[in-house]
């Protein structure tokens, strides 16, 4: 069966028939866009578990001649480290979906209203800021871009990639600029910019290596190996790298991310931070260490000091911000340093963690934006210093909230310390300084993540605050599968690292590393008990 | 020197369930918390319950463990695999590590059964019960862990559990200051911990304490092992207030009594002197790192004791005391095996006494309408005799009062570390005469002179829900200390888990048990004592606090640490953000933005610009990449 295809097929024709709703059915548009993203999401779990973790590198793969005269393919396929994330897309979109069902209506705020739904409370000052575009349109450009989300973690033929890459960008870039905040068209405008000039220079290192590699195809497996000379590994390497650095985002190619995230729809922002950004990270641990195994090397000091600095420079930045959506970007640039740490740490642990990073950092990230847009939307205001005592009010909404934090200031027992804690230590088996210097990163997150807490939900009441209602039917359904994964995953990781520790064993061999040994005994003593 | 006994993989009997001490308080806080409103009303007897439940199952194992062989002592076993290749979760019996669960388990219910009369008046008494097993549960994985990675989420899971509880009253930005304080110090010591972790695995590539052997870690440098040793000492220091990371202890007192007594008393401020002792494997090959941790430990049950002195806040007064109590614990545990029956035995006493105590203080409290200055009190013996009994056990205990419980525990620190180095000793006994007056003058200032009492402070004797702990744990502070030093009986029961010394290393036996360290202590503490009574027992003391002297505004500022941690780090700290946050939106992007505008020649205007013709500048370059593609595809043809 063509699992990936129909993945991708499916989403596609759901946005189809959603955009050709007649106008006014907005309500059906969301009912039938969260149905269409949760039969993604079954076929998804249907082919997670037909996927051997020990078996082919790539599987269920598909290969059909698109552009013959080029060799460029319609090839698709997964290893373990594209499967966990497109299982991370899958699971993020319906949830997403849940969560925007108010967020096409109007960019920031519905009047706060009291216990009894009626009065609006006195001094709330809220610009509402109208969407460009109608609802339903909103949910038929999110199933767009779930089905190239897909897409760009399941090629195998990097001109394919690279047509997903740049194509994601409209369905986002829509999302930013018509549903957005009041400064939507700078921050959409910005993302783009950004993203085509990266994606520029990708694409003259697609054709360039093409055309060195000699091989007339594009396909990423017969590619790997093909370009033997230092120079130009490190010329190719350098477009596709910087893409993705801009993708990731990077310091200091970060910029971006903030105003985007922050202008963005709560649900896009999730989406864009938890998956769109995740192709950059993937993309350096997919592509430029594969095919360019000499240049990773030669440019891994450059890297790990980006990636520290990024860590470091991004957790101090976030404490510094007055509004909750810039603050959470902060936090990812922060986390996006971690993930590239591990990618070039070239360590079993390192990358396994770095993978596994790019999963949870969906999950927590996702929690966190979604649950600050349930705070937002209440109060009409993404500043901190508008909230105060929520935890008095709405204890559920405090408490989600506290657990999304957790999570991400890497709280052992939940999810993303798992993966905090072996790039960490898989980053100290090769280079230990960067690695104690990113560890101060941990202290720094309990910074950020709690004195946000403290400002907007403990203390006392804040008068604007004091009409919020709890957490609401819909509003748990979206937190609580979050919640329960993070735990999960948090006690018991073995699921996602049994897929994914094959995958990036292959990764390591072909970009020719091997792990160092520890220096003392009992590995020893271990093997020669065996 | 005989070297712990070798750890065993056997999964049978009730040890082989003892993780259900783990999973039970769990549970409980789970259904406390996603039970909601609902289970308001049997909720706290469901805590109660879990506790208990932890405690018998805590016993059961005990016995089990006794009825072995010592040399068969230390049974672990596999749960499930954690991180594929690096580390399983699994759980380690043994002597040390069942000591403690008996502790947490037998103080905590009895800390959850006062909790039902402390907390009956809070709306939110079903959520503190929750964190009270959520605390309960990561301090036992703490302690049960067989491995450091387990031993890590416990560690950070009752540092969660401190926070939550800190800051249980949140509405009040005293008490979400010092939980936030707290949690940031703590990650401070954290982050010393988890580089130890890394260390531990580069050097010997395993985290289990089965692997990690006297002989295994013999094998590696002793610069490697002192520095494993310092960084693991660091993470202890913030766990257990420690100096340089004290300061969070004294704030953390904004928390319900209970809390005081169970978390920053009586368990998880221990649990440093626990990572010390289950490394000892590490620091006993680092004499360095040993020494640290004999310093810090001095250096801190002094600084604790000074700040205990000049307190009038009566949970702030026992914080310090805690403080310098600990300091006792990590000094004898810096003493290698000869050492560590004593500062684990003393950590028990103390767990004992201490909690009697701040429970003590926390039924004065209930009864003076919360009101913790000791300048208001007095004269509260004749009103609430129970309390005031158990109150003065406890504190006989902990000044060393003979016989008692602390007097045994913390004489066999002071007189290892005598033996061990002079210097240490006698600032060991210096402390325990501050200790002598520190607490007499709590104990006068509360219990006895003249009324002090705010107008409508009616004070009256606490219900039996919250007598009958305070009767239970003075009992423990009366006995258990003679019962576990006389005839070595703790040191030879812990043996198996963390050896026996040398001969030599231990302190000559005395005629009667006393020798001149003894006689010393006894002396200062007397003389403590007695100051205390001419100061605050015989003379009137002011209902506000006189100015004092240099010193002791030094003591009440706690010896200057917070303005310290102000000056060298917060106020830099916010400077340093400051500028990031500028440097981010001028310098960076500024950057980024004038290159863009350079490159396209629109010259800075990307903010002012119609959006429309901004767009139409993103087709261009789309163009232009296009065009570039053509171009390429061209060539390669050729």
């Amino acid at each position: 069966m063509p699992w990936l295809s129909i993945l991708m097929a499916v989403p596609v024709l759901g946005a189809v028939g959603v955009a050709l709703l007649p106008k006014g059915s907005d309500k059906l548009a969301k009912q039938v866009a969260l149905l269409v993203s949760l039969v993604v999401l079954g076929l998804t779990v249907a082919m997670a578990v037909q996927f051997s973790p020990n078996g082919n590198r790539f599987q269920f793969e598909e290969k059909y001649s698109w552009i013959p005269s080029f060799g460029v393919h319609y090839g698709v396929a997964v290893d373990g480290i594209a499967l966990v994330l497109i299982a991370l897309s899958a699971i993020l979109v319906p949830i997403v979906i849940l969560a925007s069902w108010h967020d096409a209506e109007g960019a920031v705020a519905a009047p706060v209203r009291d216990a009894k739904g009626a009065t609006e409370t006195a001094d709330v000052k809220t610009e509402v800021v109208p969407p460009k575009r109608s609802a339903k349109t909103y949910f038929a450009l999110l199933l767009v871009l779930e089905a190239m989300m897909i897409g760009v973690f399941a090629a195998t033929d990097i001109f394919l990639f690279y047509v997903f890459f740049e194509a994601m960008l409209i369905p986002m870039y829509f999302m930013i600029g018509s549903y957005g905040g009041v400064q939507r068209s700078y921050a959409a405008v910005k993302f783009l910019l950004y993203s085509l000039f990266g994606g520029l220079l990708m694409l003259v290192a697609v054709i360039a290596l093409y055309v060195v590699a000699e091989k007339n195809t594009f396909m990423f497996p017969e590619l790997i190996g093909a370009i033997q000379d230092p120079t130009t590994q490190k010329w190719l390497f350098a477009g596709f790298f910087i893409a993705f650095a801009i993708k990731a985002p990077l310091w200091p190619f970060h910029t971006w991310l903030p105003d985007a995230a922050a202008q963005a729809p709560a649900g896009a922002a999730v989406l864009l931070v938890g998956v769109l950004d995740k192709v950059g990270t993937y993309g350096m641990l997919r592509f430029c260490l594969e095919l360019f195994p000499e240049a990773s090397k030669f440019f891994t000091p450059l890297v790990i000091v980006l990636s520290v600095v990024g860590i470091i420079y991004g957790a101090i930045v976030a404490i510094g911000q007055t509004d909750m959506k810039r603050l959470i970007a902060y936090t990812s640039i922060s986390h996006f340093g971690f993930i590239a740490l591990g990618v070039f740490a070239m360590t079993q642990n390192a990358q396994s963690g770095a993978t596994l990073y790019m999963v949870n950092h969906g999950f927590s990230t996702g929690a966190l934006f979604l649950v600050a847009g349930f705070l937002i939307y209440r109060r009409g205001s993404a500043q901190i210093a508008d909230y105060g005592g929520v935890q008095s009010v709405a204890p559920l909404l405090a408490g989600a909230f506290l657990i999304a934090g957790l999570s991400g200031l890497s709280l052992p027992g939940l999810a993303p310390f798992v993966s905090e804690f072996m790039v960490l230590i898989g980053t100290y088996e090769r280079y230990a300084v960067p690695a104690i210097i990113g560890a101060t990163g941990v202290i720094l997150a309990a910074i950020y993540i709690l004195w946000m807490y403290k400002r907007t939900m403990n203390g006392p009441t804040a008068e604007s605050v004091k009409g919020f209602t709890d957490l609401n039917g819909r509003e748990k359904w979206v937190v609580a599968p979050l919640i329960a994964l993070i735990v999960a995953f948090g006690f018991y990781p073995k699921p996602l690292l049994d897929v994914i520790n094959p995958a990036v064993d292959k990764t390591l061999t072909n970009a020719q590393v091997t792990d160092k040994q520890p220096v003392s005994t009992v590995a020893e003593k271990k093997g020669a008990g065996q | 020197m005989q070297s712990p006994a070798e750890i065993v993989q056997h999964s049978g009997g009730v040890i082989g369930v003892s993780w259900l001490m783990i999973a039970l308080p769990l549970l409980g806080a789970a259904i406390l918390l996603l039970g909601g409103r609902r289970t308001n009303k049997w909720g706290h007897f469901l805590g109660v319950a879990m506790s208990l439940g932890a405690f018998v199952v805590a016993v059961l194992s005990f016995v089990e463990l006794l009825g072995l062989n010592p040399e068969d002592r230390r049974r672990a076993f596999e749960l499930f695999e954690f991180i594929p290749g690096m580390v399983n979760m699994g759980m380690l019996i043994d002597p040390l590590s069942i000591s403690f669960a008996l502790l947490i388990t037998g103080v905590g219910s009895l800390i959850h059964i006062y909790s039902i009369g402390y907390m009956s008046h809070d709306r939110d008494r079903r959520r503190f019960f929750a964190y009270l097993n959520l605390f309960v549960a990561a301090m036992l994985l703490l302690v049960l862990s067989d491995n450091y990675v387990g031993l890590f989420i416990g560690w950070e899971g009752v540092g969660l559990a401190s926070y939550l509880l800190i800051g249980f009253w949140q509405h009040k930005p005293s008490a979400a200051t010092a939980a936030q304080k707290a949690f940031i110090v703590n990650r401070v010591g954290d982050f010393g911990l988890l580089i130890g972790i890394f260390t531990i695995w580069t050097t010997f590539g395993s985290l289990a304490f089965a692997d990690l052997t006297h002989q295994v870690t013999g094998q590696a440098s002793e610069g490697t092992l002192t520095a494993i040793g310092l960084l693991l000492l660091l993470g202890a220091c913030g766990k257990s207030a420690q100096l340089p990371l004290q300061s969070w202890l004294l704030d953390a007192m904004e928390g319900p009594t209970p809390v005081s007594a169970l978390i920053h008393a009586a368990t998880m401020v221990t649990a440093g002197v626990y990572l010390v002792v289950r490394s000892g494997a590490f620091f006993e090959a680092a004499p360095t790192a040993q020494l640290v941790v004999t310093i810090v430990g001095v250096a801190t049950l002094l600084a604790g004791a000074i700040i205990g002195c000049a307190k009038d806040d009566i949970k702030k007064g026992l914080a310090g005391s805690t403080m310098s109590q600990i300091g006792y614990m990590m000094l004898g545990a810096g003493l290698g095996p000869a050492g560590y029956a004593f500062a684990i035995g003393h950590l028990i006493t103390h767990g004992f006494f201490k909690a009697n105590m701040f429970l003590g203080a926390g039924s004065v409290m209930h009864a003076m309408n919360d009101e913790v200055d000791m300048r208001r009190y007095g004269a509260l013996f004749s009103v609430m005799k129970v309390t005031a009994v158990t109150f003065i056990i406890g504190y006989l205990a902990i000044i060393g009062f003979p016989l008692l419980s602390g007097y045994y525990t913390k004489e066999g620190i002071i007189e290892t570390a005598m033996h061990h180095n002079e210097i240490l000793g006698w600032l060991a006994v210096l402390g325990a005469g501050l200790t002598g007056f520190y607490m007499s003058r709590m104990v006068f200032m509360t219990f006895f002179g003249k009324k002090r009492w705010a107008e409508d402070a009616h004070p009256h004797e606490s219900p039996a829900v919250m007598t009958v702990p305070l009767i239970i744990l003075s009992i423990g502070s009366i006995g258990l200390g003679a019962y576990l030093v006389l005839g070595n009986r703790f040191l030879t029961f812990l043996s198996p888990a963390v050896g026996l010394p040398q001969p030599a290393d231990m302190p000559e036996p005395h005629v009667f048990g006393v020798g001149p360290a003894a006689l010393a202590t006894l002396a200062l503490v007397a003389a403590g004592a007695a100051f205390a009574w001419f100061r605050y027992g015989a003379a009137e003391v002011p209902a506000v606090a006189p100015r004092g002297s240099f010193l002791t505004t030094f003591a009440r500022r706690d010896l200057y640490g917070d303005a310290l941690n102000e000056a060298l780090l917060m106020r830099p700290g916010q400077w340093l953000t400051r500028i990031a946050v500028f440097f981010d939106s001028r310098g960076v992007d500024g950057l980024v933005n004038g290159l863009a505008a350079g490159i396209g020649g629109t010259s800075g205007r990307l903010r002012r610009v119609q959006t429309g013709y901004v767009r139409s500048y993103a087709l261009s370059i789309l163009f232009g990449a296009a065009a570039v593609v053509g171009a390429l595809l061209y060539v390669g043809n050729m």
